[in-house]
Order: C-alpha cells, then sequence, then structure tokens
C-alpha cells in the first residue's frame, strides 16, 4: 500500500501547520483559502486519537472576520506558541490594519499569515496581489509553486519567522489551493511550548516615537533576510549552456513556475536558458539582484498577478515582465500563455495554442434555494427600488435582476444608506431594500447598521439567514453555536443583535411561505418609508448544509397543468434551474433531476399553471 | 509499476454533478498504482450550477493544469461541454460524452445517455459514476480502440469500497451506479 496521500492544496497547507507544531489556527472562509482551517480541524482530531498526542490541543477557530481572526493568532504568538490565520486575499484588507501594525512589533512565536489570492478571478472580487500587501507591511513572503512546496514551505516560514521575530507571508493561489498531489506526510508534532507572556509595553503598546526605531529595525531585519541561503532562489537546471549569443535568463515564481518547467522541458529550452525559481518575492535577494543584473542581458520575469519580483530587479533596459508588457498585467497566466511568452523570448518556434473562448453555464442559486423565494419577495414588495447586496452565494440574485450593487463585504447596508443620502431631498425618493447574508452581517454588517440607525436612514434590510456561511461549504455563524470542529459554542442570536443596534422594526419570516413572506417585507417597505430602517430577517436554513438536514421540510411534488401557455414569466423572474422552457411544445416543465421539492414557485406563476401534486 | 505512464484527461460538467468526485476516484487510483498525480479544480460559486472542469494528470508532471491539444481524454457529463473543452484534446484523443451520439472528429468518441440510466436505477444524483463505468468499460476494450485508461474498472471499485466503508448504503448506491454504466454494452 502506498503512503502517499491526495492532498489538497489547502490540506497540504494544514498539514504543514501540524507537523511543525502550530498551536493556534484562526481563519474567516473565503475561496480560495476555505478548506485550510477544515483541514487543520481533520488533521488534528487524527493527532489528537495518536499514542503521542499533545499536551494540550490546539485552538482551532472561525473569527467574525478576518481582522478578528488576525489579531486572535496574533496574540497567540506573542506569546511564545506557533500559531497562522489564514484568509483569501480580500480577507487580508478586512486584517490589513493589524497586519502593518504587527510587521513592526514582530512576534515571538512563529506567526504565519496565509493569504490565498486568486488571479482569474475565479471567485473573488480583484485580482490583487498579496505579496504587495506584504511588501507594504515589510514582512517576507513565500509564493509556492504546488501544494508539496506549500507544504513544505510552512516549515521554512516558520523558522523565518522566529530568526528574525517577524509576521511571515505564505500565499498560495487558486491553482495551489485546488490543485491535488501525491504527497509523503510527514509526522506532525507538537512542540509542548506553554503560553509565556513576557510584559514589555515599548514593544506590545509601542507609541509613535518607538514605532520609529522599530520601523528601523525592521528595515535591519529585511536586509538580513535578503542574504538568507535558506530562502534564496534557486537555479532549476544547473546544466544549462547558453548558445544563444545573446544571455537571457527565465526567473518565475508561484504556479508560473509550475507551468514554465513543463514548458520548457516540452520545448526542449531545459539544456538551454537557465530557470530560476523565486521562492521568496519579497524581500527579493540582494544577491541574486546582482547576478541578474551583471549576469544577463536579457531577463524574463513570470508570476502572479502584479511585478513584484520585477520591480526589484529595477534595470529597465533588461528586464521583461509585466511593465513592458511582455507578460499580460490582467488575468490568470495559463500554461498557453506561458508558452506564447517563452516562444518568443528565446525566438524558438511554437503556434500559438489558445483555447476559443465559449461563454460556460453561468453559475445561478441551487433550485429550491431559499434566497431566490427572498428575492422574488423583494421585487414584488419594492417594485422599482435600488437593491444593494453583498457578497455570498445570494450575490447571484443578479440572475433574477434583484441585485443592483455588490462592493465588498457589508457594503450592502452602507451603499443603501448612500443612495438614501443622496436620493433624500428629491421629491421621488426610490424604495431601498439591502440584502445580506447571516454571516457577512455578522463579518461587516453591524458597523453599518449602528450607522444607519444613527443616521435614520429609510431602508429595508433583509437579513438572508440560511444559518450558515453557504458559498465557502457551510462553515458556522456566530448564530450557529457550533465550532470548527463541531464543538457546541456560545450563540448570539441575530434579532437581539438588530434590536441593540437600534432597530426599531425587526420581524421575522420565512421566504418559502411565500404568501406571508411577500406582505411582510411590503410592511417594512411601507415602514421604512415613513420611519427609518426595517429589518426582516429571511429565515430557512440552506438546502446543502448537512449539519441542517433534520431541519428541511418536506419535500413536495409540483406540476405544471395544461394551462400554461410558455409565457416565461416564472424562467424571467423566478430563475429556477428546475422550471426548464420546453420550446416544441411552448410550455414550462419540471426537470425532475433538478428539483428539490420547495414548492415556491406554485405561488410564482400569475396564471396558477404550477400546481401542487402532493408529497414527494 | 509502470512508470513511464502519462496520461492527461479533462472531466468536466456543471456544478452538482460530482465533476469533483470522479476526478478524486480517478486520483485515487492513480495513488494506488504508485503513479504521481496531479488534479485541479473548480471551487466556489461556479459550484453554484456553472460549468465546472477538473484536469487531472497522471505520471510526472510539474504544473496542475492541462494545455490545449495535450489531453490524452475527456470525460464530459454535459454534452454541452464538448465545444467548449474539446479544444484540450490531442488529436487521437478519447471523449467520453454524457448525451446522445453526434457528429465528432475526435477518433474515439462514445456516447451515453447517463441521465436515463442513472434515472433508471433510481439514482438521479449518480450520472458522474455511471458516466465513469461507462468510460471504464470503453476504455478497458484496448483491442477494439487502442484506448485504455491508466486505471481499470476494478481499481475505482476499490477506492469506492476504501473511502465509503463506513457509509454502507452510499456505498451499495454507488456500486450499483457504475456497475450500470459498465455493463452498458
Amino acid at each position: 500500500m502506498n503512503i502517499r496521500q491526495l492532498m489538497l492544496g489547502n490540506e497540504a497547507i494544514a498539514r504543514g501547520l501540524l507537523e511543525n507544531g502550530c498551536a493556534i489556527a484562526t481563519s474567516y472562509p473565503g475561496t480560495p483559502a476555505s478548506e485550510i482551517l477544515s483541514s487543520v480541524v481533520s488533521f488534528e482530531k487524527l493527532f489528537s486519537g495518536d499514542q503521542k498526542k499533545p499536551s494540550a490541543p490546539m485552538h482551532i477557530q472561525w473569527a467574525v472576520n478576518e481582522k478578528i481572526a488576525f489579531e486572535i493568532a496574533y496574540a497567540g504568538s506573542m506569546t511564545g506558541l506557533r500559531a497562522a490565520v489564514s484568509m483569501k486575499q480580500v480577507g487580508l484588507n478586512v486584517a490589513s490594519d493589524p497586519l502593518m501594525s504587527a510587521a513592526y512589533i514582530g512576534t515571538k512565536g512563529g506567526f504565519l499569515v496565509i493569504s490565498a489570492d486568486d488571479p482569474g478571478p475565479h471567485s473573488s472580487q480583484t485580482e490583487q496581489d498579496s505579496r504587495l500587501m506584504a511588501m507594504m507591511a515589510k514582512i517576507p513572503v513565500l509564493d509556492p509553486d504546488s501544494p508539496a512546496q506549500a507544504k513544505d514551505m510552512v516549515a521554512m516560514a516558520y523558522e523565518l519567522s522566529e530568526t528574525f521575530e517577524i509576521p511571515v507571508m505564505l500565499r498560495p493561489t487558486t491553482r495551489v489551493c485546488h490543485a491535488r498531489q501525491d504527497i509523503l506526510p510527514a509526522e506532525m508534532i507538537s512542540l509542548d511550548r506553554i503560553a509565556d507572556f513576557q510584559k514589555d509595553p515599548a514593544r506590545w503598546a509601542a507609541t509613535p516615537k518607538f514605532r520609529y526605531l522599530m520601523h528601523k529595525e525592521l528595515e535591519k531585519k529585511l536586509g538580513a533576510i535578503s542574504e538568507l541561503m535558506q530562502t534564496a532562489p534557486l537555479l532549476l537546471n544547473p546544466e544549462t549552456s547558453q548558445v544563444s549569443a545573446k544571455r537571457k535568463a527565465v526567473v518565475v515564481s508561484g504556479v508560473a513556475a509550475a507551468h514554465a518547467k513543463e514548458i520548457m522541458k516540452a520545448l526542449d529550452l531545459w539544456e538551454m536558458i537557465p530557470l530560476y525559481q523565486v521562492l521568496q518575492p519579497y524581500p527579493l535577494h540582494s544577491e541574486f539582484i546582482s547576478l541578474m543584473i551583471n549576469g544577463y542581458d536579457e531577463i524574463l520575469v513570470i508570476e502572479e498577478t502584479t511585478g513584484v519580483i520585477e520591480m526589484q530587479i529595477a534595470d529597465r533596459n533588461r528586464v521583461k515582465g509585466k511593465l513592458d508588457g511582455t507578460v499580460p498585467k490582467v488575468g490568470e497566466l495559463l500554461p498557453e500563455m506561458i508558452q506564447d511568452i517563452i516562444s518568443k523570448f528565446t525566438e524558438i518556434k511554437s503556434d500559438p495554442v489558445r483555447l476559443p473562448s465559449v461563454p460556460g453555464r453561468r453559475p445561478t442559486l441551487c433550485a429550491g434555494c431559499p434566497h431566490r423565494a427572498s428575492f422574488f419577495a423583494i421585487k414584488k414588495a419594492a417594485k422599482k427600488g435600488i437593491y444593494t447586496s453583498d457578497i455570498g452565494c445570494y450575490t447571484l440574485g443578479l440572475n433574477l435582476g434583484a441585485v443592483d450593487t455588490v462592493l465588498s463585504m457589508g457594503a450592502a447596508i452602507s451603499q443603501a444608506a448612500g443612495f438614501y443620502h443622496a436620493y433624500k431631498h428629491q421629491e421621488k425618493r426610490p424604495d431601498i431594500v439591502a440584502t445580506i447574508g447571516d454571516s457577512t452581517f455578522f463579518h461587516a454588517g453591524i458597523p453599518g447598521l449602528v450607522d444607519a440607525v444613527v443616521q435614520n436612514v429609510r431602508f429595508v434590510l433583509v437579513i438572508l439567514d440560511n444559518r450558515t456561511t453557504a458559498m465557502t461549504g457551510n462553515q458556522p455563524t456566530p448564530d450557529t453555536g457550533i465550532g470548527a470542529g463541531g464543538e457546541p459554542l456560545e450563540r448570539v442570536d441575530i434579532p437581539s443583535l438588530v434590536q441593540g443596534c437600534g432597530v426599531k422594526f425587526c420581524k421575522q419570516g420565512d421566504p418559502y411561505q411565500l404568501n406571508e413572506f411577500i406582505p411582510l417585507v411590503k410592511e417594512a417597505v411601507a415602514y421604512s418609508r415613513e420611519h427609518g430602517p426595517a429589518v426582516v430577517i429571511a429565515r430557512h436554513p440552506c438546502l446543502i448544509d448537512r449539519f441542517r438536514k433534520d431541519e428541511q421540510h418536506q419535500p413536495i411534488l409540483v406540476e405544471i397543468t395544461d394551462s400554461c401557455d410558455g409565457c416565461g414569466y416564472c424562467i424571467q423572474h423566478f430563475e429556477c434551474p428546475a422550471l426548464v422552457m420546453d420550446e416544441g411544445e411552448e410550455r414550462v416543465q419540471v426537470d425532475p433531476i433538478l428539483c428539490n421539492g420547495c414548492g415556491v414557485c406554485v405561488h410564482v406563476c400569475p396564471k396558477d399553471s404550477i400546481k401542487l401534486n402532493g408529497e414527494w | 509499476m509502470n512508470n513511464s505512464i502519462q496520461q492527461q484527461i479533462v472531466i468536466s460538467g456543471v456544478g452538482g454533478q460530482g465533476v469533483l468526485f470522479v476526478t478524486r476516484l480517478l486520483a485515487e487510483a492513480a495513488i494506488n498504482k504508485g503513479f504521481p498525480v496531479f488534479t485541479s479544480e473548480t471551487h466556489g460559486m461556479a459550484q453554484r450550477g456553472g460549468t465546472v472542469v477538473s484536469h487531472l494528470k497522471v505520471g510526472d508532471f510539474f504544473s496542475p493544469l492541462i494545455r490545449p491539444f495535450q489531453a490524452d481524454g475527456l470525460l464530459a457529463l454535459k454534452a454541452e461541454n464538448l465545444p467548449q473543452h474539446g479544444d484540450y484534446l490531442k488529436p487521437d484523443a478519447w471523449a467520453v460524452i454524457n448525451g446522445p451520439s453526434q457528429a465528432s472528429e475526435i477518433s474515439a468518441i462514445f456516447f451515453a445517455d447517463a441521465d436515463a440510466l442513472a434515472q433508471k436505477i433510481g439514482n438521479p444524483k449518480s450520472v458522474n459514476l455511471v458516466l465513469l463505468g461507462f468510460a471504464l468499460s470503453k476504455l478497458s476494450q484496448t483491442v477494439e480502440n487502442r484506448k485504455s485508461l491508466f486505471c481499470s474498472f476494478e481499481n475505482i471499485k476499490a477506492v469506492l469500497e476504501k473511502r465509503l466503508t463506513d457509509k454502507k448504503k452510499m456505498l451499495e448506491a454507488s456500486l450499483e451506479a457504475i456497475e450500470t454504466g459498465f455493463n452498458k454494452f
């Protein structure tokens, strides 16, 4: 039996944390980083069942947002324990405040900031490069090319962090996080350290005067880190013999390095052009910069997503990359693009290959998703309203025409306020309905709601409470009362929280009961026009949340009667994937494979052509 | 152990069909046979009914992605994905498609109505396993079409049995689905 295990990149990172004695791991879910923390939970369970089980169990938690997650893990490292916080790249924006400061103050125990980037973007608002955040904060960042290397880099990062008492960033991208590879696991260990916070207010609570000194100290650390052998760039093909007149080199990092290795071999360039892999894009090793400038006439740099390495080899006459347009500035660097770029740079013939861009299927809310019913009700209740929304599955409400804006976590509420203030002196003021998920409300919605109460913003907030963080794989929320490992925790319930923010109209309903839910939203809209903020909590568990299987209602069979004339109203306004137009028959049909039996569509057809047909 | 094996396979469908599960079964079968393996998957929003594609590379590779015209095979859980993902294939590649037969330039292409077969056994969500079973039968007939997968029907059954060892009911249903596809002809 082979002992190599198939591991997702995120699992490999989690395994790396356990193999290096991490004691505290925190996160807020976000694609492509979500599986890191859940895998820490699984490995830790395995480890605790082991003979050599740790003296103290790890602390593993989903935090309310990335800033909180960062600060919890960081404080853990201040006590000398090893800690890690993981998030997606836009989550790092939320955690950027403590990040900048922690870089100056530094750490005691090793502290890893894992920020997963999403070139493409596949599942994010932006393609931002976390390595630029590392540069801005002035902390070292490691850039893995594969799940196996990501695991190895956890060890490297902890060593770096503890040697220099500095937070270290690990920056995987989607293609590392969501690749699987056969990996040989090493032993998980416990360092048997105990929390030991050494008071030192001049450091841990430094005033601006000391911050200047810390900044100087930080620059000194970076200087030393840029000379460290362990993280120095690797020449992958020492067997190269330059044959062309011009001395050329290719520099790669992250998954672009993985693509380039394969392509250089396929194009027979492996023995001709030196290929350097940068492990630590910032700070780039000073000796490497000299080697590039003094040793080569032309240097091609291929990296994602911004030219971080390129900027540090600042000779514009020799360096080709993102800044001179040799490498695209936008979008994921697919291997076929890298093949093109390397062929041109090395002046060899290779036919450009590109897949034709065929539009795939757009994502849609699941058949039977309670959000669909909520959006349908909102459109009924505030027909010409402005619909601000937020980050989550329910962003897909835009397919129903019920989402007009999506900006950032929590912005549904503050943007609703902005629209209200912009329109409030006009005679005809549009109704404003904001939608936000339960987890997003906890994450960043609460301050916005407090502000809206203070400013008496006349809008309706519909909290789409499906009892979980659905988009990222059904992680718990603070209202769930369950921890990352399934352990029972305290609960914070949403209605009390809303009332605590000072909202006077707060009612709850089940969007599946559309006949009652539409009037409830109408009542809230009417209240908001006259009085101020109104909150409706649309509460129905997520269909695919396996923890809430027991709370789902009995599926209902529906049928389309002969009176259906194929007007398409249900398809346009309800957009359920299980309702399909039969073009030949000019009528709608129910796809029995996709239908989940929510029965909501019965209330949708204006001609009453969708009828109940008994229980499942 | 065959160390010279190099196979690149594209598996596609729409979110919810179980593209990731099929990819995983094949990847684990590869590991069990001692082959190095890479897969690349679609997660996140596209999993809500959007187009989902996995890349599976068995053998000595560095990159998790397959370049156009390099794939040895395509397993498409939706026939509509053929124009989108067919261009990954090499000239002499195979393709196994869920849907009615259609004209194609692909030399070794096999069609099966996996939706109907899955419905027939009362497990409409098992389309992915039915099609995988069908592929395993078509791609083991090496004499007929000279195409073969790196793993066999038995290898995949062994992976399923190990993965679902604590879930007897799910295991039975999964085995029935994969056998239904395998025994289609």
